[in-house]
């Protein structure tokens, strides 16, 4: 998000003291919204952390600093560094099919460009559930994908690809590649052709000319999507029930039982509550990274 | 320490105007026991009843209201521990019946949350089996009626066991060539369940040695499995990706709807009988009202809805005893009797051990 909003910033600034207060009725709406569904619920997460669990769920308001100590049993920080595991690995995945998908579809002709972006964005027309299940039904081991490889002789026994680990990593690759796509084509397809031809009529290779000017140049992009892939592929419980069969689980369904099954709110808050802060800590990150290359590339 | 209590929870709403709906509000307690008035005018009360999605007729409100001209509402809760969080979140929750597992309701009873049943004004309880009024979540039944019962075993294909299993050791430990073609529970108690029963444990215990030798059965058994599923295990049987999964008695049932060959076993070791309830809230202003819809459900011609459309066997004898043959014969599980119920072990409500079986369930999921 910023780096899309940077790269369309004027170049020079306007200085800050300038602005004054104007802008405070344009933003408050979105600062209510904030306050309201994003300030407040996590305050009361970070509240509810220091308590104890009521017997059905709720919160007994004594003092206890157990949930955080609980949090740094092996278990939960195992379920923790392995959900970062997993989502790194689809990120990277992500990033590696997705950029040369963005890249193709950045070069084609007007015509087959908004073909390729509509059939990207067409898979979340449907539910999430509903695709999920389409996936179990064709890659169980009775599935449609392994009666076609038996009955063509291919293979003999079916090919477990279910319930798996790596079926975890698959599953959320297919759900969260568009959300890499589309930000690193806005910024491929923003990248002004004179640059690259410049390039090459300089002397530049074409693998010299990405390398050195459209890579560069896309890194914002990219990074926007590194975060919109592993934000949601970090927290997601769904995939790792359904398609991981259940016996892998990340932060994601441990935050989900606590509130669930386990009716330990304090802490099911404290969990999400560190969810939250590493993903807002990925988020900043992301974002001095990025204006960091937008800066260095206008110097340049 | 009421005081500390008060001046934190005071604090917290100052934080967050959200906490008043829940936190502060559940400190007013609940109002003495009043007698009911059995000549009260029900069609002056209104009546809200939470209950599982799906698992009552479409038309029960309009029944309801026809027979009695009380005025219904019906909510739907997905689960146990969600109707709980609603319960006990704020002094009145709004619901006037509410429908719980056995220990649930037990555990509401405990807290004070449930007003006593007015037999006076219930007499269809004379329906049920004499059994069902000697559940020990509840005996006796002063907090809550119960609505459906069954017991959890083995669903399988025969003709992808090649064998018919007696054990729950044919689950834990498979034949090799079983092996990734099973399937556990992983919910609430049902994952212990199978090795505490196997190793000649009770399901309620709390005996940490137990519990571990159970975990680490469960630890061994789990690279065996296909998958731990909760909801969709019956399908994976019908496709043939699984050959014998831990199922509820009454979901079977919908595995052998799509193939007849499908059969369910209670293990030799024992299986858990659960139940499900109905009860009244201590906060309901409808109490006549409350007690006349437990009772209209008593009636055999209304609960032998749930054996016919959601095929679990419901207490209610009368109800029992009319079933048509016919789909008794379809559906075996529906003919497990009461005596062989009886055998089973009741889920009880173990208070603050419960978190033992989260932790339990927490660690066997979370281990690769």
């Amino acid at each position: 998000m910023t780096s899309t909003l940077d790269r369309k910033a004027p170049a020079v600034r306007a200085p800050r003291a300038r602005r004054g207060f104007a802008p405070v009725p344009f933003l408050a709406p979105g600062l209510v919204f904030l306050i309201a569904f994003m300030a407040i619920p996590v305050g009361l997460l970070a509240f509810y952390s220091f308590f104890k669990r009521g017997r059905f769920g709720g919160v007994v308001f004594e003092f206890t600093l157990d949930n955080w100590v609980k949090l740094f049993e092996p278990l939960y920080l195992g379920v923790i560094v392995q959900s970062v595991g997993v989502a790194l690995v689809v990120t990277l995945l992500a990033l590696l099919i997705g950029y040369p998908m963005a890249y193709a579809i950045a070069g084609l002709s007007p015509k087959w460009r908004t073909v390729a972006l509509v059939a990207i964005v067409l898979p979340f027309w449907t539910n999430f559930l509903i695709r999920t299940y389409a996936w179990i039904l064709l890659l169980n081991n009775a599935g449609w994908v392994n009666q076609w490889l038996q009955s063509l002789g291919i293979v003999d026994e079916p090919i477990a690809m279910l319930y798996t680990p790596q079926a975890i990593v698959v599953g959320l690759l297919y759900m969260y590649l568009p959300l890499m796509v589309l930000p690193l084509y806005a910024s491929l397809q923003q990248l002004d052709p004179s640059l690259r031809e410049a390039a090459t009529n300089l002397g530049a290779t074409p693998w010299r000319t990405f390398r050195t000017v459209t890579l560069p140049l896309s890194l914002p992009g990219a990074l926007t999507g590194c975060i919109f892939v592993f934000v949601p592929a970090m927290s997601n419980f769904v995939i790792p029930e359904l398609i991981g069969g259940g016996k892998t689980i990340m932060v994601g369904n441990l935050v989900r039982d606590q509130f669930f099954e386990a009716r330990d709110w304090p802490f099911g808050a404290t969990l999400a509550l560190v969810l939250t802060i590493m993903l807002v800590l990925v988020i900043l990150v992301q974002s001095a990274v990025s204006r960091r290359l937008t800066e260095g590339s206008r110097r340049g | 320490m009421r005081s500390t209590r008060r001046i934190v929870a005071a604090s917290g709403c100052a934080l967050a105007f959200a906490l008043a709906l829940s936190s502060c509000a559940s400190s007013g307690g609940g109002a003495a026991d009043e007698t009911l008035d059995p000549d009260a005018d029900l069609s002056q009360q209104t009546l809200t009843v939470s209950i599982w999605a799906d698992y009552y007729p479409e038309d029960l409100a309009e029944q309801f209201e026809q027979a009695t001209g009380v005025k219904t509402t019906i909510v739907n809760h997905t689960t146990n521990e969600d109707i709980v969080a609603k319960l006990t979140a704020s002094a009145d929750p709004g619901i006037d019946v509410a429908f719980v597992s056995g220990q649930y309701a037990q555990a509401l009873g405990e807290q004070g949350l449930l007003q006593e049943l007015d037999k006076s004004l219930i007499p269809n309880e004379e329906n049920l089996y004499p059994e069902a009024l000697e559940l020990d979540y509840d005996e006796g039944n002063v907090y809550s009626e119960p609505y459906a019962w069954g017991t959890t075993g083995l669903c399988y294909r025969p003709d992808l066991t090649g064998f018919a299993p007696t054990s729950w050791n044919d689950l834990l430990d498979p034949k090799p060539e079983l092996e990734g073609k099973t399937t556990m529970l992983s919910t609430d108690r049902w994952l212990a369940m199978p090795a505490l029963k196997a190793a000649g444990h009770s399901l309620n215990t709390t005996d940490d040695a137990e519990l571990d030798e159970a975990k680490a059965q469960l630890l061994e058994t789990k690279p065996t499995l296909l998958a731990y599923d909760d909801t969709t295990f019956y399908s994976k049987l019908v496709s043939g990706e699984a050959a014998m999964v831990e199922a509820w008695d009454g979901w079977c049932n919908y595995g052998i709807a799509e193939n007849p060959d499908i059969e369910f076993v209670i293990p030799d070791e024992g299986a858990d009988l659960w139940v499900d309830t109905m009860t009244v809230l201590k906060s309901s202003e409808n109490k006549e009202a409350a007690m006349a819809f437990v009772n209209y459900i008593l009636d055999p011609e209304v609960q032998t809805w749930v054996a016919e459309n959601i095929l679990y066997k419901v207490p209610n004898q009368a109800a029992m005893e009319a079933l048509d043959p016919a789909l008794v014969e379809q559906y075996p599980t529906l003919g497990i009797s009461v005596d062989e119920l009886f055998e089973q072990e009741v889920i009880v409500d173990l208070g603050e051990d419960t978190t033992k079986y989260v932790d339990l369930n927490a660690e066997v999921l979370a281990t690769n």
